[in-house]
């Protein structure tokens, strides 16, 4: 088992955890996930950009809780049952913070080489492949991985 | 086996700044010519843990100068030396120079070493011609690597062994040092039935020939001088015999003349120095210490209060598994009431562990009051009142530069000349008087000077100059006298070195805002003023009022609340397009609306239904409109920069009861958010013209 772990390692092969945002799939390096919460009642933040939804208390510590969706300029939806918060530590240059991003649903762990990795093609205008570091294909499906730096640099 | 002394390190910084404070302390209390014996000791023992620690952790540079500081002391203590105010002087420069040292060697940095040498170099001068000689003797002999051979006597106390010391390891030390003969003399040794195997009774000669020099032998023997009989002698050397003569011959001749000499050379690098000094103070705060003392009884009732935390937690829990009954349920609910006795009270006590008494930041007051006092040439008393009032370690580390400002100040401009105080027939001696208490749920610290009081006219014809007010305003005296706190505002004519850059009382208030604290001033032209500093006992706990806006729960502090009412729409008048301001006995007071201010839908719009919470900051006073009161409680400040950034509006947030997260609404941002201007300057002092109008 450890063997397997240094070969995946050796190899350039991460865990991500993919979720789901409009039908899409993406993934984020399972490392950063501290833990995976329900959506639950927050307090909101005055005059905050639309996408933070506001901070909830996670034993003790005041996390922002970022609407995924918002932030990629995807229509937003009602939040559901299988609506879940995604609690991620970031590291910045200077500190790490916890930041908690709501998605539609998770879906699945995979293990992806990083050479697998695609370059996001610089077709669209929009800013949201500035937030993708790659896409990688799992079977016949497309997983965009998210750079979170990027995505929280608020 | 070798012993990592880098751990100890913080330790001996932390003791050896707190030695320097107690001989500061004490030789402020020295009086030349009446000295007490035993504060002379005090400083000594200082001194001399501070030479060992630092020899011992090899920071030399620290050592050798507290060695020359030491020996003047020992002289004084021994009375072979009278002390003169000069010798006072010498020591508490020295005490900066140790300090800065200290800092430097603790920030880890290459010590700079000329202030020190300069100052070496005076206490050797008073000292006598002597210890230079021999100082620069050792040099050279160490230049030239000429040896000298040292007969070296060592008797030790019976009881040395006791004193965890190792004659052997200093016999290793000596060899390191040059050549070493040893002879030992074991005629002291009792029989062997009445041997004890943990006294010393051997005693040994040598003769060591070295180049190290004479100093370098007794830092060998550093830890064992009282322990021991100790001669060190030259032989065969250039002054065998003679070398403990000129010591006291010349101490004695060269004292008359240093007495009078020294006075015009210290007006001359009272300048130099004093920059120099300055740096020091602000190197030795830099290094904010992240260790605190605490006193055992807290620990101890601590530890009582957890025990019987424990207990109630037992008694809850033996309850949980009985079948529920009524007479349960009232046992629960006692347990729940005991659960929550107990853990007030160790939240209490938690708290007291960051409490230190304010003393800390008392206790530099009698050395600036004295050079300031000394340099600006007046006579001035420094008293101090309730110095044992406890306070927040952070936030007595944040207010010891606002207090620092404000009692340069009360003896700059406030107090007089010893010529004016006569002529206006008071006690030429003018007395500063720091006060601190606590009121509420606050720590209070007034700094008194019975001085001339502030200029009122001067203040306000410098605010009209300035454009700070209106030259046709209708303010107060008080209101006037309020307005040195705004920035750039000095009446000074000249600019002081120590005050007078119009820099300072817009930071002194800053900073105390930052601390959520307030300032004001009272001042009687002639009796004096008053500077009142009000603060929170802690930082991390606020007392706050909960107030519902739409469907959201805010905190207000409840320090800055004056109070809350119902409006009375027949007083409100609207000025501008969309501010409206409240008539409140005699005041205008604007009203701010909360959910416009932070853009929340659905709240109570009329003003007749809603409540108006009038609160005070920057001596401005604003009604914050809020749909409802809810309680009043202890929150703990939770930051939300930490996670996200930093909200306008908002100074932090906390966790409710029900775990719920409450923003607390920070007054001053709000009110730069709202866009409302501060009073005094033209814009508002026009509005408020209009809605006088308008009334």
């Amino acid at each position: 088992m450890i063997s397997e772990l240094n070969l995946q390692q050796q190899k350039g092969v991460k865990q991500f955890l993919t979720f789901i945002m409009a039908d899409e799939e993406y993934g984020v390096d399972i490392l950063t996930v501290q833990e995976i919460r329900s959506w639950e009642e927050i307090t909101v933040l005055p005059n905050a950009p639309e996408f933070v939804k506001g901070v909830i208390n996670l034993r003790g510590t005041i996390v922002p809780i970022i609407d995924l969706r918002l932030r990629f300029g995807l229509p937003s939806i009602e939040y559901g049952p299988l609506t879940v918060v995604i609690v991620v530590k970031i590291e910045f240059e200077h500190d790490s913070k916890i930041i908690g991003i709501t998605v539609d649903a998770v879906s699945e762990v995979y293990s992806i080489s990083e050479q697998d990795a695609k370059a996001v093609p610089s077709i669209s205008e929009t800013n949201n492949d500035d937030y993708v570091a790659g896409l990688v294909n799992v079977g016949e499906k497309m997983v965009a991985l998210i750079d979170l730096q990027k995505t929280m640099n608020i | 086996m070798s012993i990592d002394l880098s751990q100890f390190f913080e330790v001996f910084f932390e003791e050896s700044f707190e030695g320097l404070d107690t001989m500061e302390a004490e030789l402020l209390n020295l009086v030349p010519g009446e000295e007490d014996l035993e504060t002379i000791n005090t400083i000594f023992r200082a001194a001399h843990s501070i030479k060992g620690g630092s020899g011992t952790f090899g920071f030399s540079s620290v050592s050798d100068f507290t060695h020359v500081l030491e020996t003047l002391l020992d002289q004084i203590r021994q009375g072979e030396r009278t002390l003169t105010t000069e010798h006072v002087n010498l020591l508490l420069k020295a005490v900066d120079c140790l300090r800065s040292l200290l800092a430097g060697l603790q920030a880890e940095q290459e010590p700079d070493l000329t202030e020190a040498d300069t100052l070496r170099a005076q206490f050797e001068e008073v000292l006598g011609i002597n210890s230079t000689t021999q100082e620069s003797n050792i040099q050279t002999s160490d230049n030239q690597s000429d040896s000298d051979t040292y007969q070296i006597d060592f008797k030790p106390h019976h009881h040395l062994f006791k004193t965890g010391n190792e004659p052997l390891i200093m016999i290793s030390e000596l060899e390191q040092l040059g050549e070493l003969d040893t002879t030992v003399f074991y005629d002291e040794v009792p029989e062997i039935t009445n041997l004890s195997s943990d006294e010393c009774f051997l005693h040994w000669r040598f003769f060591l020939n070295t180049s190290h020099g004479e100093s370098a032998i007794k830092e060998v023997f550093e830890w064992v001088e009282d322990d021991a009989d100790i001669t060190i002698e030259l032989c065969g050397g250039l002054f065998t015999d003679e070398l403990p003569t000129p010591e006291n011959d010349s101490s004695t001749v060269a004292q008359e003349p240093l007495i009078q000499e020294p006075v015009p050379k210290q007006a001359e690098q009272a300048k130099p120095i004093k920059p120099t000094s300055a740096n020091t103070n602000k190197k030795s705060t830099t290094p904010e210490s992240t260790s605190i003392r605490v006193g055992i009884d807290k620990v101890d009732s601590l530890i009582n209060m957890v025990g019987e935390l424990v207990i109630t937690q037992a008694m809850l829990n033996q309850l949980s598994e009985q079948d529920i009954t009524p007479a349960t349920i009232t046992a629960l609910q006692e347990g729940l009431a005991q659960l929550a006795h107990n853990t007030r009270d160790l939240q209490e006590n938690v708290m007291r562990i960051r409490m230190l008494p304010i003393n800390f930041v008392f206790s530099r007051f009698p050395r600036l009051v004295r050079d300031i006092a000394q340099k600006l040439n007046k006579q001035v008393e420094l008293k101090l009142i309730g110095e044992q009032t406890e306070l927040d370690k952070t936030v007595m580390e944040k207010i010891s530069d606002p207090m620092v400002h404000l009692v340069r100040n009360s003896l700059d401009h406030g107090l007089e000349t010893v010529e004016k105080r006569l002529q206006a027939g008071k006690d030429p001696v003018g007395t500063v008087t720091l006060n601190a208490f606590h009121q509420g749920g606050n720590i209070v610290i007034e700094i008194m000077d019975d001085g001339q009081g502030l200029n009122t006219k001067k203040i306000q014809e410098k605010a009209i100059a300035n454009g700070l007010i209106s030259a046709d305003n209708h303010l107060s005296n008080e209101e006037i006298n309020e307005l040195i706190f705004m920035p750039g505002f000095s009446t000074m004519d000249e600019v002081s070195d120590l005050s007078g850059r119009g820099v300072g009382m817009d930071v002194v208030k800053r900073n105390i805002q930052s601390l959520n604290g307030s300032v004001e001033v009272t001042s009687a032209p002639g009796v004096g003023s008053t500077f009142t500093i009000r603060l929170p006992l802690t930082l991390a706990i606020l007392d706050g009022q909960l107030v519902k806006v739409a469907q959201h729960t805010y905190i207000i502090p409840l320090i800055s609340i004056v109070e809350s009412l119902q409006i009375d729409i027949a007083k409100v008048s609207r000025v501008g397009k969309n501010l409206d301001v409240l008539r409140l006995r005699d005041e205008y007071i604007p009203i701010l609306r909360l959910y416009d201010i932070f853009n929340h839908d659905n709240a109570i719009e009329s003003l007749d239904k809603t409540l108006l919470v009038v609160v005070e900051t920057d001596n401005q006073k604003v009604g914050l409109l809020v749909d409802d009161l809810l309680s009043q409680q202890q929150v703990v400040i939770k930051s939300l920069e930490a996670n996200y950034q930093k909200v306008d509006g908002i100074s932090g947030a906390t966790i409710l009861g029900d775990g719920r997260v409450s923003l607390i609404v920070d007054i001053s941002g709000l009110i730069k958010l709202s866009g409302l201007k501060k009073p005094g300057s033209q814009e508002l002092s026009i509005e408020s013209q209009a809605a006088l109008e308008a009334l």
